[in-house]
């Protein structure tokens, strides 16, 4: 498996579309923090980016390799090797060398900054973890999609209607649902809608760091109590855990008894 | 009338050179404040040497000053009200008050005027009270460099920091409050000047009116209170170069404005308030040159407000700007300078070509179902967002800035 990893990895770390994303995030990372003299600002229009395009990217770009490489990962399928550990290995390949452009990406500048003495250094990795995650959860939904669809354009298609849905119509169903029921008490509700989806869930718990006063407002007591205490922390990054694996578990489960 | 002027400077000129000196000290002929005024003439100045003084229910009915040398301790030990002022020109200066008793029928306080004119109380320190310094119909008094710190947890049970009562013309100035309910309290007080102070950590508001007309607060800074200012049912308050700070929590405000009409606001900072400005039936006020910085929502305005105007303000970095509950406008908002507007300049003359809508359809929707404050940054918010900007079904669509800033107010 390390072997597929290795070779996955460097395969990427030579292709164009590594540079492009490194560098796309290390001109964001510049142009935010040398031409926004507020840091925190700073950390929430990253956030508004993370939050989008980190998922469509992870989402692409792993259909986008997994259709590619097929005829090498068939090749690889007449070697005498464990069909989860090529599957493995090629996901963690594209994840880690999308984290690392993530990564790197963002964090010179901050170096470069002088974040080490500044105070958003929490914010500022707790981004970086959850960017990281998300990485990592829709790559592996991505490998997901386009093991269970042979022909291609379909693959896309439901590849990007799930970063659809995840990232924007869930939140429109959620707003209209919490609207609707207005008459009951949604604490509970609107916390398990959030925990249900990885975008909403890394938003609410950057959010929880930087926006604290507006969520404060009159609703706050149960998010606060839940997301501020290291309980909440804890469950939120279990949950995400979750969803990294239990798509894994789908892939290893799926490429046993896929027919190539 | 001048005649009648002649003779009162003649007199308060002449009464210090006949007044006498009173020493009340632990070891001296006279051991206790009580016996220091007992044996005081009018005008006559007592000087508290330093110790502790286990006395409650003093009196003072005839014209003194009353001078602390080094912070003498006067211990009320519970029982009851400490210091009572009932004659006019009383000056306190320098005691450190401790031990107020509690009642729930009466109101103890660690110094009360009661009835008085031309009183000053200076430099007193206060420590477990119930009351602090009580100002009971009493008018033209002043009240400089006091430190009050309480020790209250509940509402119910604790005490204001400076209470005014039917008392005018007062000067309140460079005093230290916190830990009490309220840090300093107007009730029908009118002419006030309230200046200089630090009113933080109260359990309820760091100031408080209620009907009180014609007053002014200014440089004041009101940190982490229940809630900053909370200005009720009084005309004509002058509020300039306050600090609000870090009015946090779930019913937090920096201001809380209720009925209140013909105000002026202007030069305050507005900072990590969960709510900058709460203004419910306020009428045509002033908003000019404040600060808006990073708070829940900078101004929240829950209905019939009209013919306010907003000038000059900037607003930078709040989750919310605006927050209003209806569809009509009757608010002027011009000139200000708001950090979340996107609009463009072309003729280079500092005004943005687009007018900026400060009110989002999103803090429409928190206001009738706020848990949906789960959401807050979401994609389909922004994108909801975006569309009633261009055409506005929910929020009042004449409610514009027409010459937003492009660059902050400064003055």
């Amino acid at each position: 498996m390390l072997k597929i990893l290795k070779y996955s990895f460097y395969d990427l770390m030579r292709s164009r579309w590594s540079y492009v994303y490194f560098a796309f995030y290390l001109l964001l990372g510049v142009v935010l923090l040398f031409l926004n003299n507020d840091l925190s600002k700073a950390v929430i229009t990253l956030m508004n980016v993370i939050i989008v395009l980190v998922p469509l990217i992870g989402t692409i770009f792993g259909v986008m390799y997994y259709y590619n490489s097929k005829e090498f990962t068939e090749l690889l399928l007449a070697q005498p090797l464990k069909r989860s550990s090529i599957f493995l290995g090629q996901y963690l390949g594209v994840a880690l060398s999308l984290s690392m452009s993530l990564i790197l990406g963002l964090g010179l500048p901050f170096i470069f900054y002088g974040l080490f003495k500044s105070t958003a250094i929490w914010d500022f990795s707790l981004l970086l973890v959850t960017g990281t995650f998300l990485t990592f959860i829709f790559t592996a939904l991505a490998f997901n999609i386009a093991l269970s669809n042979e022909n291609k354009i379909k693959g896309f298609g439901y590849a990007i209607l799930m970063w659809l849905f995840l990232g924007i119509i869930y939140d429109g169903l959620f707003l209209m649902s919490l609207v609707l029921f207005e008459d009951y008490p949604l604490d509970k509700i609107s916390l398990i809608g959030t925990m249900l989806n990885p975008i909403d869930l890394s938003r609410t718990l950057i959010l929880l760091k930087l926006d604290i006063s507006a969520l404060l407002g009159y609703t706050g007591a149960v998010f606060k109590q839940f997301f501020g205490t290291n309980f909440g922390l804890v469950i939120s990054f279990g949950m995400l855990v979750l969803w990294v694996v239990s798509p894994l578990m789908r892939i290893i489960f799926k490429s046993k008894r896929k027919d190539f | 009338m001048n005649k009648i002027v002649l003779f009162l400077a003649v007199i308060l000129m002449a009464y210090p050179s006949y007044a006498q000196k009173i020493e009340v000290c632990g070891t001296c002929a006279i051991p206790s404040l009580k016996k220091g005024i007992a044996a005081a003439k009018a005008y006559d100045t007592i000087i508290v040497k330093k110790g502790t003084y286990k006395e409650h229910g003093i009196i003072v009915d005839k014209p003194l000053t009353i001078i602390g040398e080094n912070y003498p301790i006067i211990d009320g030990e519970r029982k009851g009200e400490i210091i009572t002022v009932i004659s006019d020109n009383v000056t306190v200066d320098g005691l450190f008050i401790i031990n107020v008793g509690t009642s729930y029928t009466e109101d103890y306080a660690a110094i009360r005027i009661k009835r008085s004119k031309h009183f000053t109380i200076k430099n007193l320190v206060l420590e477990k009270l119930f009351f602090g310094i009580y100002l009971e119909k009493s008018s033209y008094g002043k009240v400089y460099h006091n430190k009050i710190v309480g020790d209250a947890v509940e509402e119910y049970n604790s005490g204001n920091g400076i209470q005014l009562w039917y008392s005018n013309h007062i000067v309140i100035e460079h005093n230290y409050v916190q830990h009490v309910r309220d840090g300093i309290y107007l009730e029908f007080s009118d002419n006030c000047l309230i200046k200089n102070n630090v009113s933080a950590l109260n359990i309820r508001y760091g100031l408080h009116f209620m009907f009180s007309n014609n007053d002014e607060y200014s440089d004041n800074t009101f940190e982490n209170n229940g809630a900053g200012v909370a200005v009720m049912f009084s005309k004509k308050i002058k509020m300039l170069n306050n600090v609000f700070r870090e009015n946090w929590g779930t019913a937090s405000y920096g201001l809380l404005l209720k009925e209140i009409n013909d105000a002026e606001i202007r030069g305050n900072t507005f900072e990590e308030n969960t709510i900058g400005i709460n203004i419910e039936g306020s009428n045509r006020i002033l908003y000019k040159n404040n600060n808006f910085t990073n708070n829940g929502w900078a101004i929240k305005v829950r209905g019939a407000c009209y013919t306010n105007r907003f000038l000059a303000n900037n607003f930078l970095y709040n989750s919310f700007d605006i927050s209003y509950n209806s569809k009509v406008n009757d608010n002027v908002f011009d000139r200000n300078y708001w950090s979340n507007y996107t609009g463009y300049d072309l003729n280079k003359d500092g005004i943005g070509d687009v007018p900026y809508r400060p009110v989002k359809l999103f803090s429409y929707i928190v206001n009738r179902t706020p848990e949906t404050i789960i959401l807050l940054r979401s994609l389909f918010i922004d994108i909801i967002d975006f569309s009633e900007k261009v055409s506005p079904v929910f929020t009042p669509d004449n409610l514009m800035d027409n010459n937003p800033l492009m660059k902050k107010n400064l003055w």
